[in-house]
């Protein structure tokens, strides 16, 4: 069926779209902006804050852009008087219910009311100020900052909780000038199940929700001289930070990073992707260990498929959604936690430093990695095991603090020890890196060759489906591994909690024809992660999960178990993968939770 | 907790687990226990596959779906802008007066509350309230005085109170 075309005039130019265009879309087109803060391209249609707003010839009334669809022979004007009144005036008044502290805001030059509020020039006496005097600041979760002073009440948030999380913690409540976003009974954050994802962060137009910074505790880390700051990136860190200070999106920055966090302060910087090479040995033998117990020892309680656990917004919602399931996850750390079990341990005493003056902090793409580091079971280190978790965006700040003029810095490495990665390593930071650092690494274990895919490029776990799935049949095995001769192994891939809950609800029905299942709670994996910079689109994802790639691809060694350091881990301290010392430093137990 | 399982699970049984049940289940649930508490709630969204934010917030938005426990007669002062003009405000003062309570608040022996309300549809007879279901229009202070002298009495009146 060929689709229908529909003819348009925006502002004099003529122009044929789809059916079912919104006039915004049809607008973008031909490069007309036009203002939104409700609407976000991730989410539904909501048409609730008015300042998309352009005149349709014939229509008394305005149009919302953004939910009106177009039709045949529509004439539409954005730039009119009466348009610009109306923007203005919406303007003013979400200004007049608005918190407005520019100057001291988290949020501010990232702020898309500010900047409709200065590209109108809107006088803040045009209405008066409708500011709860006596509001307060929801800072009971670790991860989560709530000010509903700075709410504009689009409601993107509840969206993103519901259309891409399937979490529902944010709803709204009340109505007329009392309605707000609230949690169940407006409960604190840290009270509701919420799984501290920072999806919502993401798509917040304002400095409502913000992740709980600690970078000032940083700070006093770093100015404090008896104290060993160890620092290490997340893979997915390194293809983002670099839009918050100057560079075009997609930018590999690594190098830089590591010049700007040197000039900071920190004592030593390391590379997260080394845990994750180590996540791959522990969780790949874990695998394997599982196959075996079933398939040769016929062991009943051992749960398939096996879940990855690297992201601990999935951790917290399927404690709290499938508590009954918690076997079916790995019991792998994360590979922040796994780093930072080993900061305080083989890297202190190798370093010949008092544990206690290493202060271990990780940077991340994540807000419920902040939750995760706080969990009271992360301190096998004798320690708590990570001290604080920091946001990309954190980072970004520090580094302006801190004067550097990152555009032209010049490159440096990672420092040494736990500061070599591969690129198995790299790709955890994009949906499908997981699964394919571990296939790259369990194909070959078993087989002795390399994964049959050209140049290691496992495509069929790679992309931006919600759910992706593949299987390898493994034949010709090494001696050790003849049990599983001819087994096909079926694995897949899920981002976004939404999808998540399509697995999930398999397993739960035990339909799941899966061994092995990667899941991340953000949408595009970490590349996407609630502690990204601002804003996030599809787009941006897909150029980020390009830099990711292409990382792995400039990587000398590209295999987690090529890895030098993580063999020389092995050999001279932690002993067995998955032996005595492994289980204690790098293994973790999940919690059941309430689902309501 | 024990006994609101049961019940929850029979009225979702009775109305259907969809989405458009919530209310109805809402409803009922207020109607036998004047109150949707926080343990209703949460059963409600356990039966029906929704997040308890969700039933809270669809609560929240009823001003007769009340999540706070109410007194026995609910006294529901119409705030339109017809009744300001006719003088609600006096009605108001005169029932906080007699009752010592403000607006929003129960009366210790936790016989009356005091809202006021949206519109009720008395707008030609302001100033107007219902107490629980019953409206009264053309409302005076005098007025008020003989009405809640009445409900003090005998604690009836000619109100009906509502049963499903
Ligand atoms: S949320 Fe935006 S407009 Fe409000 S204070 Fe912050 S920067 Fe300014
Ligand atoms: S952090 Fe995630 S789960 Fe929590 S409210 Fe935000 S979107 Fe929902
Ligand atoms: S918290 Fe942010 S996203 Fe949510 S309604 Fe308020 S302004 Fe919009
Ligand atoms: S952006 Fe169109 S109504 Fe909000």
């Amino acid at each position: 069926m060929k689709k229908q075309k529909i003819n348009i005039t925006i502002d004099g130019i003529k122009l044929a779209v789809d059916e079912q265009c919104s006039i915004l879309d049809a607008a973008k087109k031909v490069n007309i902006h036009i203002p939104t803060l409700c609407h976000h391209e991730d989410l539904c249609v909501a048409g609730n804050c008015r300042i998309c707003v352009v005149e349709v010839e014939g229509q008394r009334a305005l149009s919302a852009s953004c939910a009106t669809p177009v039709a045949e022979g529509m004439v539409i004007k954005t730039n009119t008087a009466k348009v610009r009144k109306a923007r203005k005036d919406v303007a003013a008044l979400l200004v007049a219910e608005h918190n407005t502290q520019c100057t001291t805001c988290y949020r501010s030059m990232n702020c898309e009311l500010q900047e409709i509020a200065a590209e109108y020039n809107v006088d803040n006496n045009t209405y008066i100020s409708l500011v709860d005097p006596n509001y307060t600041i929801d800072r009971s979760s670790w991860s989560i900052e709530k000010d509903d002073s700075k709410c504009i009440r689009c409601q993107r948030c509840v969206r993103t909780c519901a259309e891409l999380q399937h979490v529902n913690a944010l709803t709204v409540a009340n109505k007329g000038k009392e309605m707000k976003i609230s949690t169940f009974l407006d409960l604190p954050l840290n009270e509701v199940v919420c799984t501290n994802c920072g999806q919502c962060i993401n798509r917040c137009p304002t400095g409502a929700l913000t992740e709980r910074r600690f970078y000032d505790d940083l700070w006093d880390a770093i100015d404090d001289p008896k104290k060993h700051v160890v620092m290490n990136t997340a893979p997915s860190v390194r293809v983002a930070l670099g839009e918050m200070l100057g560079f075009p999106v997609g930018t590999r920055v690594t190098g830089k990073m590591v010049t700007a966090m040197k000039k900071i302060g920190m004592d030593s910087v390391l590379d997260t992707d080394f845990a994750a090479d180590l996540t791959i040995i522990e969780e790949g033998t874990e695998l394997l260990g599982r196959l075996k117990k079933i398939l040769v020892e016929g062991n009943k309680e051992i749960k398939l498929p096996m879940l990855t656990s690297c992201s601990p917004g999935w951790i917290k919602f399927i404690e709290h959604m499938y508590p009954n399931h918690l076997g079916h996850l790995s019991t792998c750390k994360s590979p922040q936690q796994m780093f930072g079990a080993l900061a305080k341990t083989y890297y202190a005493e190798k370093m010949g430093i008092d544990p206690a003056d290493v202060v271990s902090v990780a940077i991340m793409p994540c807000a419920a990695k902040k939750f995760e580091a706080n969990r009271p079971e992360m301190n096998s280190s004798g320690y708590q095991d990570v001290d604080a978790g920091l946001t990309t965006r954190e980072l970004g700040y520090m580094i302006r603090q801190a004067g550097v003029d990152f555009l032209h810095l010049e490159d440096s490495d990672y420092d040494s020890l736990m500061g070599e990665s591969t690129g198995a390593g790299a790709i955890f930071g994009a949906t499908g890196g997981v699964m394919e650092a571990a296939l790259r690494t369990v194909y070959e274990v078993v087989t002795g060759r390399e994964v049959p895919f050209d140049n290691l490029r496992i495509m069929p776990v790679r992309g931006t489906d919600g759910i992706k799935e593949a299987s390898i049949k493994l034949e010709n095995l090494l001696d050790e591994w003849k049990f599983l001769e001819g087994v096909e192994v079926k694995v897949a891939v899920a981002h976004g909690l939404k999808n998540a809950r399509i697995i999930m609800d398999q397993v739960e029905a035990g339909t799941s024809p899966y061994h092995f299942i990667e899941v991340m709670a953000c949408p595009g994996g970490c590349i996407g992660g609630g502690g990204q910079p601002i804003p996030t689109n599809e787009e941006i994802r897909k150029k980020r999960i390009e830099a990711i790639y292409a990382e792995d691809e400039g990587m000398p060694k590209r295999k987690s178990h090529e890895n030098t350091e993580v063999q020389k881990l092995y050999k001279e301290w932690l002993g067995d993968v998955n032996g005595h010392k492994a289980h204690e430093l790098l293994h973790t137990h999940y919690t059941k939770r309430n689902r309501y | 907790m024990n006994q609101i399982q049961p019940y929850v699970r029979s009225l979702a049984d009775k109305y259907g687990r969809e989405r458009e049940c919530l209310l109805p289940i809402l409803q009922e649930i207020v109607a036998t226990e004047h109150v949707l508490s926080q343990d209703a709630m949460v059963e409600v969204a356990r039966e029906l596959n929704l997040s308890a934010a969700e039933v809270y917030g669809t609560a929240s938005f009823y001003s007769f779906l009340n999540t706070e426990p109410y007194g026995k007669y609910v006294i529901r002062v119409c705030k339109s802008i017809v009744a300001e003009m006719k003088g609600k405000k006096e009605i108001v003062d005169k029932l906080c007066d007699i009752l010592k309570i403000k607006v929003g608040e129960t009366t210790p022996n936790g016989k009356f509350t005091l809202l006021e309300t949206n519109d009720i549809g008395w707008s030609d007879q302001e100033p107007s309230m219902l107490i629980n279901e019953k409206p009264y229009t053309y409302l005076t202070p005098e007025k008020i005085v003989q009405i809640i002298a009445e409900y003090q009495a005998n604690g009836k009146s000619n109100n009906h109170q509502q049963i499903n």
